[in-house]
């Protein structure tokens, strides 16, 4: 290397140590004023005060939790809403936006016209003015003794949704695991039954053993243990409801339009992969004598799932960091709570890196089993 | 996908292969012939048809009757009571009516809300003009900061007998438009800068500029959003302030900035490797190479993802609600927080909704019609 600027490994040292030099210089200075402001403030820092007692009151708690637990318990809480609402969402936003994509290209007119105006409509307004109108919608249910009862044991009121709830028993753990047991055996014998086909060619029916361990198994001990099922059914006491599981309006209302805004989304993404299979492949599938169901299974969905899982991953963070929209209807997600904790404490910075933290960690996690996943289906290169 | 999810696309697509299979079917003649084609083609289908349509004719006769036929559209100053007899049955169209200067402009100073106004006239012209085939050329930035500089001065005022308005007291819809150009404005060079320092070979650079995409693009834009509002003013030095919304736009930049890099990078590397090396055996510098060759082909292949994240931004930018900016979205919460107007929400809602599916709905048609017009010039 010659210190020169025709000697381009020089060049590229010089703009290297200006960019990361002022990308320090920047950092440094805002570190600088960062700590005299918080010294003029009195701003204590430090995670201190994540033991102390939090003191909010928590609306919708899947754990117990007290106002006179600590702020730790509160943001623990806080994540588990926000995967509670992500999680549910990401399987329901998954159903309908398929549903609705397949529509798309339905041969009936009527169907695929309604499913395009759904996408237009929904895709074209933005998400956090549906939230708002999802939640007006809801609010303005009759009280919960004039609630609606679409179907028996469900009340839906304007103190959210109820629905009838199996009275949990230590025996259910049995059953459970018995449905694993079922599950995991017939991965293992779908896997003999492949090689088997692999050494002689010829195919072996799995969905009836399938059947067998994945209900039988389960069905089978809960005769065995004469496992309790009692079902608590909501009723309405006084101005409200007890037993059943209530779903509050604000968690029902995120939901509802975390779900339809992104499955306008995910219509798009599975028309574009069914699109993206070439006729060819379908008629040369014909041809071998396939039928429909094995020419989707083996030929079109595995090519369209090589289009469709990239976007369908981002669709996914998206919805997950959407998820963080619910803090202005006051669904006490993570943000929601970090937020008040950040007001009443006063220490913005941790309070907001808490916030990044947490979705870094859930971003990341998606991403590492979304690119699994894909690896899986990728098509093989030379 | 999950599991469940790909069963239930295998289900549903059975029922849909027929379609990607072409058997030529007779279609027939005339609208009758269209008909049994489209809509009755099977039992299956002409069951979905009647049920379809069923469900539509009574959604659209319910939604009429609120809308249109019980409705109220006008009540007297500031009075509900028309509205409150028929709560439920028809819509109270009277709360925008009364409020849209407020939805519109909020509190701006209403002898002078001509001004945003003509402001939003501005914007919609300066996107109509931008949009146009003819006019794309070097001199429509001079157009871009001209009618910039020209909106400054409305909402500001304070020269040329125009009373000064502060910042504070902006609102409404000048204040999503602004918000939403200025952040692609200035997000759109930076996201540039940094999809070409991400395909750098210097790795200093390249690692700062993953670190920044990866991390705006790993977090939600409402914590970005309360960095901006509670934060910022924490890492200036003391004395040095910076209004609200302008804190709010320089994280919708920062914001803006990572997501257009990543579509920048997708059109650079869609880009062919001969594209680049023709430039270096021509002996152009770095510079040279990437504004004159790369770059023109690179943003010309993304153009139809950039429209789309322009639409992503505009909606996204509504999120300014949180940290309590009056863009139109918080004009029309704020509208209905009157007690005389609670219960109205949803009309106000709607006609929100509307507003924004007018700009997002024609800037993807837009999209829509840029894609056909570089397909049909890249296969020729």
């Amino acid at each position: 290397m010659r210190l020169s600027w025709s000697d381009r490994r020089f060049r590229g040292l010089v703009w290297q140590v200006l960019v990361v030099g002022s990308v320090a210089a920047l950092a440094f200075w805002l570190w600088r004023n960062t700590v005299t402001n918080l010294d003029a403030r009195h701003i204590a820092t430090g995670f201190a005060f994540l033991k102390r007692e939090a003191g909010m009151p928590i609306a919708d708690a899947l754990i117990s939790y007290r106002p006179s637990d600590t702020y730790l318990r509160a943001l623990v809480i806080g994540v588990l809403n926000t995967l509670r609402v992500a999680i549910v969402g990401i399987v329901l936003a998954t159903l309908l936006g398929t549903a609705i994509g397949v529509a798309r290209l339905s041969k009936n007119w009527l169907l695929a016209k309604v499913a395009t105006v759904y996408v237009e409509v929904l895709r074209d307004i933005p998400l956090l003015l549906q939230l708002l109108f999802w939640y007006v919608v809801l609010q303005g249910l009759p009280a919960p003794r004039q609630a609606l009862q679409p179907v028996t044991g469900v009340f839906v009121s304007n103190r959210g949704l109820l629905l009838p709830t199996i009275e949990w028993d230590a025996l259910h753990g049995w059953v459970v695991l018995a449905g694993i047991v079922g599950i995991a055996g017939t991965l293992l014998y779908r896997r003999a039954a492949r090689a088997r086909q692999m050494a002689d060619g010829k195919p072996r029916r799995v969905w009836p053993v399938a059947l067998l361990l994945i209900l039988g198994v389960p069905l089978a001990v809960n005769a065995a243990l004469a496992v309790p099922w009692a079902v608590r059914w909501p009723e309405l006491r006084g101005f409200n409801f007890a037993g059943g599981t209530a779903l509050s309006p604000e968690y029902v209302a995120l939901l509802l339009a975390l779900t339809t805004y992104t499955a306008a989304f995910i219509a798009e993404i599975v028309r574009a992969g069914i699109l993206s299979v070439s006729r060819g492949q379908w008629e040369a599938a014909q041809a071998l004598g396939l039928r429909p169901g094995v020419i989707l299974a083996r030929i079109a969905m595995p090519q369209a799932l090589r289009v469709i899982i990239p976007p369908l991953t981002s669709q996914y963070l998206n919805l997950t960091k959407n998820s963080s929209l619910a803090v202005a209807i006051g669904y006490q997600d993570i943000v929601s709570i970090a937020n008040t904790m950040l007001n009443q404490t006063g220490q913005a910075i941790e309070g907001i890196a808490m916030i990044m933290l947490v979705f870094l960690t859930i971003s990341l996690s998606i991403s590492l089993l979304m690119n699994w996943y894909n690896a899986r289906t990728a098509l093989v290169g030379r | 996908m999950s599991d469940a999810a790909a069963k239930l696309g295998m289900e549903t697509a059975i029922a849909g292969v027929p379609e990607a299979v072409p058997h030529a079917p007779p279609a027939g003649h005339g609208p009758w012939g269209w008909v049994r084609a489209n809509l009755f083609s099977s039992w299956l289908s002409a069951a979905l048809t009647l049920v379809l349509a069923f469900l539509i004719a009574r959604g659209l006769w319910s939604f009429v009757q609120w809308a249109l036929v019980n409705a109220v559209w006008w009540t007297p100053e500031n009075q509900s009571q028309a509205c409150r007899a028929l709560r439920g049955i028809g819509a109270c169209w009277a709360v925008v009516t009364e409020k849209y200067r407020f939805i519109l402009f909020a509190t701006y100073p209403f002898d002078q809300q001509w001004r945003p106004a003509l402001a939003i006239a501005i914007f919609v012209a300066l996107f109509f003009v931008s949009a146009l085939r003819r006019f794309r050329r070097k001199e429509l930035f001079l157009v871009w900061v001209a009618a910039l500089t020209l909106i400054a001065v409305l909402m500001w005022g304070g020269v040329l007998g125009l009373p000064y308005v502060p910042q504070e007291r902006w609102g409404g819809l000048p204040v999503t438009l602004i918000l939403a150009t200025f952040g692609l404005a200035l997000g759109f060079p930076l996201g540039i800068l940094v999809a070409l320092g991400r395909r750098s070979n210097l790795p200093a650079i390249k690692a700062v500029c993953v670190l920044y995409v990866e991390l705006i693009r790993g977090v939600p834009l409402v914590s970005l959003l309360f960095m901006a509002s509670v934060m910022f003013p924490l890492f200036l030095p003391e004395g040095m302030n910076v209004d609200k919304l302008l804190r709010a736009q320089i994280a919708i930049i920062l914001f803006a900035g990572a997501y257009l890099a990543e579509v920048v990078r997708g059109g650079l590397q869609a880009l062919p490797k001969g594209q680049y090396e023709g430039a270096d055996s021509l002996g152009l510098s770095y510079w040279q190479k990437t504004g004159l060759i790369i770059l023109p082909q690179a943003l010309r292949l993304v153009i139809p993802p950039l429209v789309n994240t322009f639409i992503g931004f505009f909606k996204d930018t509504s999120l300014v609600l949180i940290i309590g900016i009056f863009d139109l979205l918080t004009a029309a919460k704020t509208a209905i927080v009157e007690p005389a107007w609670q219960a109205f929400g949803l009309e106000v809602f709607v006609v929100v909704a509307a507003i924004y599916f007018l700009f997002c709905f024609a800037t993807s048609r837009y999209s829509q019609r840029l894609e056909a017009e570089l397909n049909r010039t890249t296969r020729h």
